[in-house]
């Protein structure tokens, strides 16, 4: 079953690819929130009416292809194991509200996982797309590729004024959500985040941890995404995201090259024994474990490791999560089981990395 | 300050009550405000719904209390039955419905969240949408028109004229033409 495919790599294979400013910018998404013209949104409709809804893309979409996106895999996610709901969660390729509202909700994935397509989440439809780097023009492209391949077969609510009509009036206008991952420690070292954010807020957008709304930044990775839809075109918040990422970027390889210049035994210091931890250690918690993945990744942008990978960042990030874990394990895990577990995996990835 | 309830702790709360037009200064100490009932802490936390209903500005705290569900004539949806209060409450619309049966309380709210934009310009739909895009050109197109002509540019004027005069016979068509 394809399903296996999802669960069993922890890395999309989109991610294998490098993109613009790969170095800091792990990847770029966009996401349109689509409603159904006359059915009433899932958090208020009967089971009956959403049913309908899941089993009108079940028969028109299921196997379906568009363009590089092929063979969108139907899952219904009622069907899934708690940990097979982490591991997609921790994967991104569902949220963790569609896990919550399971009974009708399902999801639509493409084979190389760059789409998915949440049926009855907080909308009737939430259409994500991810590319590596900093690609997020190309992304919005191909996201209206998808929405138009859909709305050939869907009548959409919406409105000359208002725009796609959504259940939540913060989404409204557009439905879109632009967000770009980025791994920033020089800026998190410097303290430079912290008196950049109230500003980054004035302009619309917003500062996150890795796994959105209210979570910690762990790793020194932030999502930040625009928060204002109506109004302005798709094109123009894109643009604006794309100025203030470029800007982020650009600050950013100027601390790096600034503490490598000032201080850079004591940087050298630090990636050496976070690779130290990583290569030896027998128990690991997940914070530990991001820091240290964090200051690895760091050494190997700045060229301190070599012969290691890049993606490793990448990988470990979602590898050593709590869902992963345990369907590596095939089992549920005590915390500690998990501490144990994460560091020899650690220590496998490492030595593959060489 | 002390506070004026219990005189022992310092006045950290300090606001204005008006009752019958009548103004009154209160300064109290932040345990007498909760056992007076000046201010209602949230049994969980700080959730997203209250914020939500920080942002739409309003008093959840009278939403049960009938005489002011009276004073507000209810706005009601006719698709899925939600009314405006309700909608107030939770912070989510029950259908695409909503938006029309609420339009007249909803560009405030919009407002609000949408740093003072309550227009939609972004994209138009494909299929269902092409009389909308349309529209979209022709208000383009005369606003070049009315550009030119400010210009003195009547050669480009005239060509502009002649596109605006075929899309509004193009629009003018039952159904706004085939487009499959």
């Amino acid at each position: 079953m394809t399903l296996e495919h999802f669960m069993d790599e922890a890395i999309s294979p989109w991610m294998r690819e490098d993109g613009p400013d790969s170095d800091i910018i792990l990847s770029s998404r966009i996401r349109l929130a689509r409603n159904l013209a006359n059915t009433p949104y899932p958090l208020f409709a009967e089971e009956e009416k959403l049913e309908k809804v899941k089993g009108f893309f079940q028969d028109n979409f299921t196997h379906t292809s568009l363009g590089n996106y092929k063979n969108f895999e139907f899952i219904p996610i009622r069907d899934l194991s708690a940990i097979e709901k982490k591991v997609l969660v921790e994967k991104h390729l569902i949220s963790p509200h569609l896990t919550k509202h399971t009974q009708e909700s399902a999801v639509l994935i493409s084979e190389n996982e760059q789409v998915s397509i949440m049926i009855n989440e907080e909308d009737h439809i939430r259409i994500q797309l991810y590319f590596p780097g900093q690609q997020l023009r190309l992304a919005l492209d191909n996201a209206f590729r998808v929405d138009d391949w859909l709305e050939e077969k869907i009548t959409y609510a919406y409105d000359e004024d208002k725009g796609y009509l959504t259940t939540c009036p913060t989404n409204v206008g557009t439905g879109m959500r632009a967000s770009v991952m980025m791994h920033i420690p020089a800026l998190v070292m410097t303290r430079q985040i912290n008196r950049m954010m109230p500003a980054i807020s004035q302009l619309g957008l917003v500062v996150r941890g890795i796994y959105g709304e209210g979570s910690e930044a762990l790793g020194n990775v932030f999502q930040i995404s625009n928060q204002i839809t109506l109004g302005k075109s798709e094109e123009d918040i894109v643009d604006d995201l794309e100025s203030v990422v470029n800007q982020l970027v650009e600050l950013e390889r100027n601390a790096r090259s600034l503490i490598m210049k000032e201080s850079g035994i004591a940087l050298e210091d630090r990636v050496y024994r976070s690779y130290g931890t990583l290569a030896y250690s027998r128990i690991i918690e997940s914070k530990e474990a991001s820091s240290c993945i964090s200051n690895v990744r760091l050494g190997i942008d700045l060229g301190i490791i070599e012969n290691t990978s890049r993606n490793i960042l990448n990988e470990l990030m979602v590898l050593i999560q709590p869902g992963f874990l345990q369907h590596y394990a095939k089992k549920t895990l005590s915390t500690n089981e998990r501490d144990v577990l994460r560091s020899s995996l650690i220590r496998e990835r490492l030595q593959l990395g060489k | 300050m002390e506070c004026q309830e219990c005189h022992e702790r310092p006045a950290t709360l300090h606001f204005t009550q008006i009752v019958n037009g009548k103004k009154h200064e209160i300064r109290v100490c932040e345990v007498c405000a909760k056992e007076k009932g000046y201010v209602s802490y949230p049994e969980e936390g700080y959730s997203l719904h209250n914020l939500l209903a920080g942002i739409f500005n309003i008093d959840t705290s009278n939403i049960d209390n009938p005489a002011f569900q009276q004073q507000v004539k209810e706005l009601k949806c006719p698709a899925c039955g939600m009314t405006f209060t309700q909608f107030k409450q939770v912070g989510k619309f029950g259908c695409a419905h909503c938006y029309d049966a609420f339009s007249s309380k909803l560009d405030p709210i919009l407002k609000r969240v949408h740093a003072g934009n309550t227009k939609h310009s972004g994209k138009i739909p494909k299929r269902t949408g092409v009389d909308l895009q349309a529209k979209k050109q022709l208000n383009t197109l005369k606003k070049e028109l009315q550009h030119l002509i400010e210009t003195e540019a009547f050669e480009e004027a005239a060509k502009v004229r002649d596109k605006i005069k075929a899309l509004e016979k193009e629009l003018q068509q039952p159904e706004g033409g085939d487009h499959s």
